[in-house]
């Protein structure tokens, strides 16, 4: 990521509204063609920083940069970056076409040149030959549609979009998602996407960023932030997750190796998630466990001692889910209560006659230990 | 309300029905039959307004060839034309302006300019009177100074006129065009000016190309209102207005003093026409609005109307 270069900088910015600091010492590169997701709950401070980049938002501390060069003082209007609203913000006094030509008519791109610029950017979003319908007669993935084509006709170096599929249904969400995706891998711009929802962030994303209370909590790809997440945030938001409280006894930072225990005196070997962390021994530590590494099967399974896991607990079942997909087992053990999802694929599913109140055993390995410093 | 005086009520409920039904009826009634009356005897064929003998347009014909009160027509249009036009721009750019000011300074304004409208036409007749007969007072005796001395002969006098009928008018009428453009505004989505800002339109463009026509609804009725007002208004001109050059309302309270003829039934039945299609192309204009927007922008129309009772 780090030799190509950054169409986006963010530098140390902070952002505050009077007392309120909405984004802190924010160090942030997007690298071109990205597609670039600011994830976290409302409030964290993710539209703030989107602002910021379009030019609505000047930041109190700190340098934004666009491809390269120092944006500060430069009007949202003279900068190369367009955006899709949450809302859309469509002009409801022009029809489709004259929306999407907006951008292009400012830069004195007019008649014919506008029509055939209009033309393909609506044929790019799959609404050929509907420039002359007025917006609000377009149903609201449509409308959705044509803001992209809005911003998109304008070649921008940068596209952001706030949370754009926030007031669409589930399915038609699903569907622009891939589509989406797919779109910016044709078109090559980077995009900046902000969104609260983190099944959108992972599908979506190259690299996704985290965000809590205006600070970064991580930042990498799908993959890193679930297999990784360095805090309890992080693992929390992103995906569900077995918290255990730990004391640890030892950790190697060269790998990351740690022992830690749990429980009653219970020893368990994993990773420090965070490389910087250096935790010293006897630190109070979270262990992360993510539900679908959890095995489960009866308390009379012969098996279990080869297929477990190195970590064995006797438990309850409380509660059994089925989920469609998956079945989701609530278990009473000695740590506690904890969540474990079997996949319901072929030799999978559901445990057969294992229902609430029965006793089964819980086992992980040793890799699904994810110890959280903070 | 106790639970047993409310079931007597279910059980009264058709008769309670029944009479209220009767009372909105007659109220109606009483509110539209004398003007359904006006209409009607405005097209009388006989002469006196007690009695209707047959149909015709005869009055219709006698007043638009009544040259007094045609030119008291001419009066009312030219002073509803000008109040419209400066009532409409002066209120508009306030409103602009007070979307920039702080909200506690904003505040005050909401509330003065609230006050303008429904400060009784008589007490800004008065005082407009009084600024003027002031006003004049000190500015004719420096002009006869002036043009005396550059020797430029007989100095202009400023007195009373149309001109300030229409000042007056514009006092109250730009009021009213503040609250409705300052409506609109406030319920205009802000994303739409960062979204042209966003597609590379300066300021000044955003403000032609996207607030202006946001506005537009607005500024249209509020010029309508502004005319219908002027147009009927009969207290503020007779205190304001000139010798000589009354307006249709001072000429119709005239022509009653000297006894109701058929004519001035004529002349009101075509005033009534006037302000009712001033009244109903702002109800279209905002009712298209409401369409395209998705929402009921009906109350400005109603604040309008019962101001002008």
């Amino acid at each position: 990521m780090s030799e190509r270069a950054a169409d986006v900088e963010l530098v140390d910015v902070t952002k505050r509204f009077g007392r309120f600091v909405a984004v802190e010492r924010m160090n942030v590169s997007i690298a071109r063609g990205t597609f670039y997701s600011l994830l976290g709950p409302s409030g964290c401070g993710k539209t703030t920083t989107l602002r910021m980049i379009a030019g609505f938002e000047q930041p109190s501390e700190g340098e934004v940069l666009i491809a390269g060069q120092p944006v500060a003082g430069v009007p949202a209007y003279r900068r190369n970056v367009n955006t899709v609203f949450q809302h859309y913000a469509l002009f409801p006094h022009m029809d489709v076409a004259r929306n999407v030509g907006y951008g292009l008519r400012q830069h004195g791109v007019k008649g014919e040149e506008e029509r055939r610029r209009v033309d393909e950017a609506l044929a790019l979003v799959r609404l050929g030959g509907l420039g002359a319908r007025r917006t609000w007669e377009l149903s609201g993935g449509q409308q959705q549609r044509v803001a992209l084509a809005r911003a998109l006709v304008n070649h921008p170096t940068v596209l952001l979009l706030d949370e754009p599929l926030g007031a669409l249904d589930l399915k038609l969400r699903k569907e622009m998602q891939l589509e989406l995706k797919a779109l910016q891998h044709q078109v090559g711009i980077t995009f900046v996407y902000v969104t609260h929802d983190q099944e959108e962030a992972i599908t979506m994303s190259d690299v996704v960023v985290v965000m809590r209370d205006g600070r970064v909590q991580q930042q990498g790809s799908p993959q890193e932030l679930y297999e990784r997440p360095v805090n309890r945030f992080v693992a929390g938001f992103l995906g569900l997750s077995n918290f255990l409280a730990g004391r640890l006894v030892e950790h190697h930072p060269a790998t990351g190796g740690a022992a830690v225990t749990i429980g009653e005196g219970m020893a368990i070997h994993g990773r420090v998630t965070d490389p910087e962390a250096r935790p010293s021994a006897g630190a109070e530590v979270t262990v992360a466990v993510r539900p679908e590494r959890l095995w489960i099967g009866r308390a009379d399974d012969a098996a279990a001692e080869r297929t477990a896991g190195a970590t064995r607990v006797a438990g309850r079942v409380r509660q059994a889910t089925y989920l469609g997909d998956q079945n989701e087992y609530r278990i009473e053990t000695a740590l506690g209560e904890l969540v474990a999802r079997r996949q319901n694929s072929e030799g999978g599913g559901a445990l057969p006659g294992v229902g609430p109140g029965d006793p089964v055993l819980v086992g992980w390995r040793d890799e699904a230990n994810l110890v959280l410093v903070a | 309300m106790t639970a047993a005086s409310r079931a007597a009520l279910d059980r009264a409920g058709p008769w309670v029905d029944r009479v209220f039904r009767a009372h909105a009826t007659l109220i109606y009634l009483f509110l539209y039959v004398p003007i359904g009356l006006v209409v009607l005897f405005s097209f009388n064929a006989g002469g006196h307004t007690g009695e209707l003998r047959g149909v015709s347009l005869r009055w219709y014909d006698y007043a638009l060839n009544d040259r007094f009160a045609m030119g008291a027509l001419q009066n009312s249009f030219v002073v509803g034309f000008w109040t419209a036009l400066i009532a409409t721009s002066l209120g508009t750019l306030a409103a602009l302006a007070l979307q920039r000011v702080p909200p506690r300074v904003r505040a005050i304004f909401d509330a003065l300019t609230y006050i303008a409208i429904i400060i009784p036409g008589i007490v800004i007749g008065i005082a407009t009177l009084i600024f003027f007969v002031n006003l004049f007072g000190w500015v004719n005796p420096w002009l006869d100074y002036v043009w005396t001395a550059a020797g430029l002969g007989a100095p202009p006098v400023i007195g009373k006129g149309l001109h300030t009928v229409v000042a007056a008018h514009v006092l109250f009428t730009m009021a009213i065009v503040m609250v409705l453009v300052r409506t609109r505004l406030a319920g205009m989505d802000r994303s739409l000016t960062e979204a042209s800002f966003d597609l590379f339109a300066t300021p000044l463009r955003t403000f032609v190309q996207v607030t202006l026509p946001q506005l537009r609804p607005a500024i249209v009725a509020g010029a309508l209102l502004a005319f219908t007002f002027s147009f009927d208004d009969f207290v503020i001109a007779t205190f304001v207005a000139g010798p000589g050059q009354p307006t249709l309302p001072m000429y119709i309270f005239s022509s009653i003093r000297r006894g109701i003829t058929p004519e001035i039934n004529a002349i009101a039945s075509m005033v009534l026409a006037v302000t009712i299609t001033a009244l109903v192309t702002v109800g279209l204009v905002y009712r298209r609005q409401a369409r395209q927007a998705g929402e009921t922008a009906a109350e400005p129309l109603a604040l309008g109307i019962a101001e002008d009772a």
